[in-house]
């Protein structure tokens, strides 16, 4: 078991031929991942990295039961993108493009409600189910395979945290990058959610940042669900000034409840570990798992 | 991004809201033709200079001052122009006033009293849907409202499938109290306003305060406009409002080569990439004793030339007594990164502070051989708690 994508998910990549594309598209197919195909409007018919390029996301579902859905096609055109692949019927549409704008998205996410599809980002790093799938950009050799699951609104911390969680003697079921736009696919309760309903996942380290609700919902559905299983949380940006953008567009303190103090705040109130530094996120794990860090 | 009110409410006037007129000036002698204008196409007795900054509480520092006649026009404009105006929402140095809004006077006797009401749109996070928010407590800040009265607060949610329907503008103008002529203002006042927002990519309005006047005209006497960054590239006539004088001069060099920098006012510098872990290297910096002196995400490409790009801007901030590069090589290798931040140390002489270069992921070890044996006075760490530790150890010294 994993979650949202397996060795047996059907791949295909949107903006396939282009420069990221391609490149992800190499790295992914080194991990092992099942790609099946790509999608670059004018190119049908040919071939790119020995695999099929179709001008429809439709045609690549018709003729080759495609399944999932990689995006790195550029921000003006990326929602549509997303769309296309909800009307074609792609179950998970992973969309790593940064720079979407919110009235785009408002769009889409009013246009897959009610679609049997999920879309994790945009502006994320992918979904990694280790030694299985890769449909993401993030390094591939730091997941190995365990029992933590991972849900973040980072990438380059997803991949901190990650590695921790292997320095620590543990590994990774699958690991969640759910964006750092103020409008994702899948919120953190969403992406929680997920890994709690998920057998092979013992655990899970909730990573969020300044700005919005997502973690705090995350937290009391958490409570609410009988804790489960344990959860190890942070929240970047305790140092964050009010008003200021912090790289992600969703990064942002609007009031006294998204401040990284009230988030951990209500984490802890809902039995989540709540660790203030980022770089004991492996060891406090081990710890709350009653295993001796290495 | 932001833009000054006279520019907010341009945009705004061009989608048919009624906004408190006025012309902008840069000099005593304009502002003296602004105000014999307001009078001659507005019958404004009076003028209200406005200083025109990216801040609010400008009324609290003294820019905003109403004007009787011509000479106090002269008088209170040459006072505000040019002058360094503190307001709760500037820094503790100010900001230099090289604009004024010469506005109508809105507070003229009449029929009946007036009123001042607040009206922002934004989006709800929560539901990934654009809300119109309104309190009938203009005027005042609003998350004092939201602490001591929230109550008073009204949202109006709108469905991006149908948009604002008329509905819900007469719902907000019940809500407001209003009837009669202001009551047919106040929901035309409120089509326009979200047809504005939503035409214009704009990531939050607010006005503040929305006035009735005596005679019962609903306007925008105040117009605070922000725009979606990723939707400018569709509008190049806003973002050509773009003042960067209102921006630090720094942050504006950085976004020139394309760093995402934020000044902050501590004493630890950073360079780090990927916004997540750069939030969360500012949170290792304060608890290892320090105080961030800024955020800076270098993005994927860390090469010497980003490197060295990045250093220098970190060290144009003379409050910077270390700082600290954290990077996770995971496509990009450590090795490389290491050998650009070499290359950018060796390129600009001699760095005086101190640097803690924290490399982890693909080639590690070696990137950290390479910053050991490159003589330069840099303290090198593989695990996030050595650089927190070294850290603290510096900051001690």
């Amino acid at each position: 078991m994993s979650v949202l994508v397996n060795k047996d998910s059907k791949v295909i990549v949107q903006g396939f031929t282009g420069s990221e594309g391609t490149f992800h598209a190499t790295q992914m197919i080194e991990y092992g991942t099942n790609v099946v195909g790509g999608v670059t409007p004018g190119k049908g018919g040919t071939k790119h990295l020995d695999r099929p390029v179709f001008n429809t996301v439709a045609e690549a579902v018709k003729l080759v039961a495609a399944d999932v859905s990689i995006i790195f096609v550029p921000a003006p055109f990326a929602a549509d993108a997303i769309m296309e692949s909800a009307d074609a019927g792609i179950k998970v549409i992973v969309c790593i493009t940064e720079g979407i704008p919110v009235k785009d998205m408002i769009a889409v996410k009013e246009y897959i409600k009610g679609k049997n599809c999920r879309l994790i980002g945009p502006n994320c790093p992918g979904v990694i189910t280790a030694g299985e799938a890769k449909v993401g950009i993030m390094p591939g050799f730091v997941f190995k395979k365990g029992t933590i699951g991972i849900v973040s609104k980072s990438g380059t911390l997803t991949y901190e945290a990650a590695d921790q969680i292997v320095k620590a003697g543990l590994g990774i079921t699958t690991a969640i990058g759910i964006g750092g736009d103020p409008i994702i696919g899948t919120p953190t309760k969403d992406a929680i959610e997920l890994l709690m309903n998920d057998p092979e996942t013992e655990a899970i380290v909730m990573i969020g940042e300044i700005g919005g609700n997502y973690e705090a919902e995350a937290a009391r559905w958490i409570r609410a669900n009988g804790n489960k299983k344990p959860v190890v949380g942070f929240i970047a940006g305790q140092t964050a000034p009010k008003g200021r953008t912090m790289g992600h567009a969703g990064a942002i303190v609007g009031g006294k409840d998204d401040t990284a103090e009230a988030k951990m705040a209500i984490m802890r109130e809902c039995g989540i570990h709540v660790v203030e530094s980022p770089a004991v996120i492996g060891k406090t794990m081990a710890k709350v798992l009653g295993k001796v860090a290495v | 991004m932001n833009i000054h009110e006279y520019q907010g409410k341009q945009i705004l006037k061009s989608f048919g809201v009624a906004v408190q007129e006025g012309f902008v000036a840069e000099t005593v002698e304009q502002a003296v033709e602004a105000a014999k204008k307001l009078k001659a196409d507005y019958n404004s007795d009076f003028a209200v200079i406005k200083a025109q900054i990216h801040a609010g509480g400008r009324g609290k520092g003294g820019g905003v001052k109403v004007a009787k006649n011509l000479d106090e026009v002269r008088e209170k404009a040459g006072a505000i122009l040019g002058m360094n105006l503190i307001t709760p929402q500037t820094s503790a140095a100010g900001k230099l006033v090289s604009k004024v809004l010469v506005a109508q006077d809105v507070y003229y006797p009449g029929p009946n009293p007036t009123k001042e009401f607040y009206m922002s749109v934004l989006l709800n996070r929560a539901t990934g849907r654009n809300i119109i928010m309104y309190t009938t407590e203009g005027g005042m800040d609003i998350e004092e409202v939201a602490e001591h009265h929230p109550d008073k607060i009204w949202k109006e949610e709108i469905d991006p499938k149908v948009g604002l329907q008329a509905f819900q503008a007469r719902k907000i103008a019940f809500n407001l109290g209003l009837s009669g002529e202001a009551f047919k203002g106040m929901t035309k006042f409120v089509a326009s306003l979200y047809k504005a927002y939503d035409s214009i990519d704009a990531s939050m309005f607010e006005i503040n305060p929305l006035f009735k006047t005596s005679d019962d005209k609903i306007i925008a006497v105040d117009a605070k406009v922000t725009f979606d960054g990723n939707g400018l590239y569709r509008h190049p006539d806003y973002e050509a409002m773009r003042d960067i004088t209102e921006e630090d001069p720094t942050e504006v060099e950085a976004r020139l080569a394309e760093l995402n920098y934020v000044k902050l006012d501590g004493n630890v510098g950073c360079m780090v990439n990927g916004a997540g872990l750069a939030m969360a290297t500012m949170d290792i910096i304060k608890l290892s004793g320090g105080d961030p002196a800024n955020f800076l995400d270098v993005g994927g490409t860390a090469n010497a030339e980003r490197v060295e790009k990045a250093f220098r801007i970190i060290l144009k901030d003379p409050n910077v007594k270390a700082i600290l590069v954290n990077i996770f090589g995971g496509i990009v290798r450590c090795d490389r990164v290491a050998q650009g931040i070499v290359d950018a140390y060796k390129n600009m002489g001699t760095i005086n502070v101190p640097i803690i270069v924290r490399l982890q992921g693909t080639n590690a070890e070696e990137a950290k051989k390479i910053i050991d044996e490159s003589g330069l006075k840099v303290y090198s760490a593989i695990q996030l708690q050595e650089a927190a530790d070294l850290v603290k150890e510096l900051i001690k010294k």
